[in-house]
């Protein structure tokens, strides 16, 4: 059967053999930040397609349909335009701050890389604080988006960055809020031991109501952070023009946009591996035969294939929902949302006291 | 009372909300009901909206014979002169003289498809076409006359 587990072992082996544990440590070093790159440019150009070919068939269009088979090179090309493109510097703009904010954003989605269990035994770092890593981690890309709309020396930018420095300040309460009802119910924060503690079923059947609650407002709030519509306040394309990336061009405009990407990707991945169980295989009770045909699906799919469905989910959303004001989205959060969080917090820790969930 | 209109906010929230996620999915899942026309594909069978409007033509029976007096009426209704009549007089066999349409100058390039001098005409002598294919390499291209060679007035029309 096919496993991510058994190449990387060989490989490990493989090394091992041949060279000396200074070089092995070297090697796979080189080709984790490969592994990563390579991923980051193929999430890149999947998700912009899925995104316009989701938009299109929910607004009933076609979406793209003419660069390649179902317009599936349409992303590629489009990267290839953008990499011809002049990446222009204003001149009132603070050159060293404007040209380092869109490597911020990405060094950031890329160190977020690092925690999240792709598959069973397939993690680039399994440490025993990964929950706590993920939502501090998460928190450095507003500086990014603030130094690109400070630096771009632009009245819309600057607007656009402030606006998102309020919304993710405030709406990482309520994502933090929802992420720690699943380490009250696993008790640890290592990301390994969240998805094996799974192993009898997802934390969003065990865990009642008070899990599923905490899963919805999560996927809100990872929505705001991540700067998308409904709650693309940052962009606003309608008042701000482009918000906090007005003044970018070219590939720098090109690594902000990837980065949105690759940031739902990511919020995606943490959702599945708390709630829906990581690289779990679904398990219903004692069907032995239904779990036995569940484990011959490989880790990796079942992963892939969560993390999908939450982006799809995402995708719907942002294609369905009005625009919230600045105002009004302050008012979820701290209105509605972290209530809702703190009250459902409550709850679960009542519940895992008193041994409640399955 | 606060907290039952806190609690019944959310849930016609949740509800509305939910209402519309309901519809778009169902749009995502029937994909027959996509509208998007492939054009250059079905230009043999093009699905038009009946009131769509491409440009001014004028209605001309078997008999070569049209229903316009020569009476101006379009060129008074367009917005932005894009129609010229040039009357000329027919001398009629009894010696009577009379005003008739000698050329029905029509400005494309001007036209906004405002369907204007479709209704102001008296006689019904006008029409909206489909055809919107207009691109042409000489501007001098999009200046035409409506009128066919040889046409003549109805008999009847006044």
């Amino acid at each position: 059967m096919f496993s991510l587990e058994g190449l990387t072992n060989s490989l490990q082996q493989w090394l091992n053999a041949h060279f000396s544990s200074t070089w092995v440590l070297v090697i796979e070093s080189l080709l984790v930040i490969l592994l990563a790159i390579t991923l980051f440019a193929i999430l890149g150009l999947v998700l912009v397609l899925m995104e316009r070919k989701v938009a299109a068939h929910m607004q009933i269009r076609l979406g793209p349909n003419r660069v390649g088979p179902m317009g599936m090179f349409q992303t590629t090309a489009d990267t290839l335009k953008l990499i011809m493109k002049e990446g222009l510097t204003p001149d009132g703009a603070d050159k060293f701050l404007f040209n380092l904010a869109p490597f911020v954003v990405m060094i950031v989605a890329m160190l977020l890389l690092a925690p999240i269990p792709f598959a069973q035994n397939f993690q680039i770092w399994d440490i025993n604080i990964g929950v706590l890593f993920v939502s501090a981690v998460s928190s450095i890309s507003v500086i990014g988006i603030l130094m690109a709309g400070w630096a771009s020396n632009n009245k819309y930018s600057l607007l656009g960055a402030m606006r998102s420095g309020a919304q993710i300040v405030s709406y990482e309460l309520s994502a933090g809020l929802s992420i720690i009802t699943i380490v009250v119910l696993t008790g640890s924060l290592q990301l390994s031991d969240i998805v094996s503690s799974q192993q009898n079923g997802w934390w969003i059947f065990k865990g009642h109501i008070p899990a599923f609650i905490a899963f919805v407002i999560f996927i809100i709030a990872v929505t705001a952070e991540t700067n998308r519509a409904p709650f693309d306040m940052a962009e606003a394309e309608s008042e701000l023009t482009a918000g906090f990336h007005t003044e970018y061009s070219g590939m720098k405009f090109a690594l902000f946009f990837l980065a949105e990407y690759i940031n739902i990707f990511i919020v995606c991945a943490i959702g599945a591996t708390l709630f829906l169980g990581g690289w779990m295989p679904l398990h219903i009770g004692n069907l032995e035969g239904f779990n036995h045909i569940m484990d011959y699906i490989p880790s990796s799919v079942w992963f892939f294939g969560k993390v999908f469905f939450l982006i799809f989910l995402i995708m719907w959303f942002r294609w369905t929902f009005p625009r919230l004001r600045i105002d009004q989205l302050l008012n979820l959060e701290w209105k509605y949302l972290l209530p809702i969080s703190m009250l459902n917090l409550l709850l679960v820790t009542i519940m895992a006291i008193m041994g409640w969930h399955f | 009372m606060f907290i039952k209109e806190y609690i019944s906010d959310i849930y016609h929230a949740v509800k509305s909300l939910l209402t519309g996620m309901k519809t778009t999915g169902g749009y995502f899942i029937r994909p027959g009901e996509i509208i998007t026309q492939q054009y250059p594909e079905n230009r043999a069978d093009l699905n038009l909206s009946e009131r769509f409007r491409g440009e001014v033509v004028m209605i001309h029976d078997e008999n070569n014979e049209h229903a316009c007096t020569g009476c101006t009426a379009c060129e008074l209704a367009c917005p932005n002169a894009t129609i010229k009549i040039i009357t000329k007089f027919d001398v009629s066999p009894d010696g009577k003289k009379k005003k008739a349409l000698d050329t029905f100058v029509y400005h494309l390039e001007l036209c906004t498809m405002c369907n204007l001098c479709v209704e102001a005409c008296p006689t019904d002598a006008i029409k909206m076409a489909q055809n919107f294919e207009h691109s042409v390499y000489d501007r001098s291209k999009l200046t035409k006359k409506l009128n066919q060679p040889g046409s003549k007035i109805r008999e009847g029309v006044e």
